[in-house]
């Protein structure tokens, strides 16, 4: 089969699959800040979330390039992927640097959807993206690491099975690079929690199911890190290509989402005896807008295939997250706009895609850290903080 | 069992609508194509069948090289194999003529159960399972929404008009024709997209005087007209004439 031919029955089968979800679905959701339970599960029993999987561990084998389509129809729908995308990128960690015994016995629940691995503890109050100087701590004693500290901006941990937790096992005094002493646990968080584990929902702008997590001499087995001890943060750098790679296929499904949205409103909505997108005001911003998002995604595109072919893509990642959040958070605005009055009411859902949206500035990755990241290793340029 | 599914490929429900130049069929050419909805139905209540009964669902498609897009789709939800008769003549052909591209190839296969969607989204004649039916000298029954199989025979539910319904039994081999909406689709999960291509699809060139049987004319968009007229006048004056003009003009009341 061609690989267009692939990525078309890919797009067809997931947009047939999201069309059973509608915008009520959603803005439902959203009103009750709830998880989309049914949304995740019928993705997940489809296979769609094992994209990554390789074939003999459970999943299909299919590259970042086909993993983002599945992201990007699903927020094309009107969906927000953000509730479920990690399940299919953080087990990354675990099939790159996990023991033999470790993704034989993880990585097939996971593509079937038993176990549900989607949260990842690196962020901390008071280090931010800062990493190295995160302050959580492992102590070794005997069979156990004994956790204390506290993780902030952690999402879908109450809905996961299984979290990734970055933290210091060697001060970082200690480390001659800072970049050392820092390890990686897998924390089977139905033990964790109330045993060392307290998780607060973070009530946001979003419904994103994010938390702030505190340990209190969490007893983690040492069987349960992966990869070796100190090693941590290079393991961590090893999975930001396919997730900005992922992310940013998500912001050219909103992006396509919102343009869809505006061109409909602007020639139904007839204001002085004419369709607003008559307007050159009106037309022309969607149509900047979706130039925009479609060479977002040409970026996008470029990156997944040098991923997928093994090739160096940190620049082309970088620049697709950066351009293609850019190029959603315009087409967020310019709806917003054409929309008027309506777009503030919830029953149109532009609101809450607004504001699903805005978050791709923020995160995963500060827009800032990006351009930071192409000055300095791309350009050449001093490091700028 | 071993079932044959005929899918159709059609212009996506939601894309615009062009005449062609000659006006003789849609400006296509740019257009998205989707399975026949009622098609769809069909192929889920064939994939019922073999669960419950065993066998095989070979999916039969005729027309342009296009057409693999829904071959694969079928298969990916979960259908064994295809046959597809492929020629760029088959594009919008008739359904008497798909009937006869479909039937020498369908013949061999010597099906139990042929089901087939009750119409097309784009022409809409009806006569694809019916005319397919005679060409294999098989009974056939339309608007079916229940099949239940038994030994050597199929007891099938029809829908009539006004809300009246009709069991009909019959005996196998059989072709049916299907009522949308009579099941719940499932998903083409992304493994039956995976599975889906290593499935054999059997390319079969259509019989050689192979020729349609049906022209169509002339095709039109209907034309919104609107005619406002203004009656003018005291309120009980005008109303008087609006009154008369309904009555006469517009004839509704």
């Amino acid at each position: 089969m061609a690989i267009n031919e692939l990525h078309n029955d890919l797009r067809t089968a997931v947009r047939e699959l999201c069309a059973r979800f509608p915008d009520s679905y959603w803005r439902e959701l959203d009103a009750r800040e709830a998880y989309p339970e049914e949304f995740v599960k019928t993705l997940t029993n489809a296979g769609y979330l094992a994209a990554l999987i390789p074939e003999e561990l459970g999943g299909s084998g299919l590259g970042v390039a086909e993993a983002s389509i599945v992201l990007e129809e699903v927020n094309r729908s009107g969906g927000n992927s953000a509730a479920c995308h990690a399940q299919m990128y953080t087990m990354g960690t675990l099939l790159r640097h996990g023991s033999e015994e470790q993704r034989r016995h993880y990585l097939p629940k996971i593509a079937s959807g038993d176990l549900r691995l989607q949260a990842f503890g690196v962020t901390e109050p008071t280090t931010g993206t800062d990493t190295t100087q995160m302050k959580t701590m492992a102590v070794r004693r005997g069979n156990h690491y004994v956790v204390n500290g506290q993780k902030v901006w952690i999402s879908r941990v109450e809905h996961s099975d299984l979290m990734l937790l970055v933290v210091r096992t060697t001060p970082v005094e200690e480390v001659q690079k800072k970049t050392e002493g820092l390890s990686i646990l897998l924390v089977d968080l139905r033990d964790a929690i109330g045993n060392g584990m307290t998780v607060n929902p973070i009530r946001a702008m979003i419904n994103h199911a994010t938390t702030e997590v505190f340990f209190d001499n969490l007893e983690v087995p040492v069987e349960n890190r992966v990869g070796e001890e100190g090693k941590g943060f290079r393991y961590l750098l090893d999975g930001l290509n396919a997730e900005r790679i992922l992310i940013a296929a998500e912001c050219v499904g909103d992006g396509r989402w919102f343009i869809e949205r505006a061109c409909r409103y602007a020639k139904d909505r007839v204001v002085f005896g004419r369709p607003i997108g008559q307007n050159q005001g009106i037309q022309f911003p969607i149509a900047r807008a979706h130039v925009n998002v479609e060479a977002a995604d040409l970026m996008r595109v470029r990156a997944a295939d040098l991923f997928d072919d093994g090739q160096p893509c940190g620049a082309e990642a970088n620049m697709a997250k950066l351009l293609a959040a850019d190029a959603s958070w315009e087409a967020a605005n310019v709806t917003m706009q054409t929309y008027g009055g309506f777009g503030f009411a919830e029953e149109f859902d532009v609101e809450r895609k607004f504001r699903e949206t805005r978050l791709y500035q923020t995160a995963p990755i500060s827009t800032n850290l990006i351009l930071a990241f192409i000055g300095q290793h791309v350009l050449g340029l001093p490091r700028s903080f | 069992m071993k079932i044959a599914v005929c899918v159709k490929q059609v212009v996506t429900r939601d894309w615009p609508l062009r005449i062609n130049d000659s006006h003789t069929w849609v400006d296509d050419r740019d257009a998205s194509f989707e399975m026949n909805e009622p098609d769809a139905y069909a192929l889920e209540e064939a994939l019922r069948l073999k669960e419950q009964h065993g066998g095989e669902v070979v999916v039969c498609s005729a027309g342009p090289p296009r057409v693999n897009q829904v071959i694969r789709e079928a298969l990916a939800r979960g259908a064994d194999r295809a046959i597809h008769v492929e020629a760029e003549s088959l594009a919008s052909a008739d359904g008497a003529m798909v009937a006869e591209a479909l039937a020498a190839p369908m013949e061999e296969e010597q099906f139990d159960l042929v089901l087939t969607g009750l119409q097309s989204d784009d022409q809409g004649f009806a006569q694809t399972g019916v005319v397919l039916a005679e060409f294999l000298s098989i009974p056939h029954a339309t608007i079916i929404m229940e099949v239940q199989v038994g030994a050597g025979r199929v007891r099938v539910k029809r829908e009539l008009e006004g809300g009246w319904f009709q069991w009909v039994s019959m005996s196998t081999p059989a072709l049916l024709t299907i009522q949308s909406g009579i099941n719940q689709l499932r998903y083409a999960t992304l493994k039956g997209i995976m599975a889906a291509k290593k499935k054999e699809v059997r390319l079969v060139e259509p019989p050689a005087e192979l020729a349609r049987r049906q022209e169509i004319l002339m095709l039109s968009v209907p034309e919104r007209t609107k005619e406002i007229r203004l009656f003018d006048g005291a309120p009980a004056e005008a109303a008087g004439k609006l009154v008369q003009a309904l009555k006469d003009d517009a004839r509704v009341i």
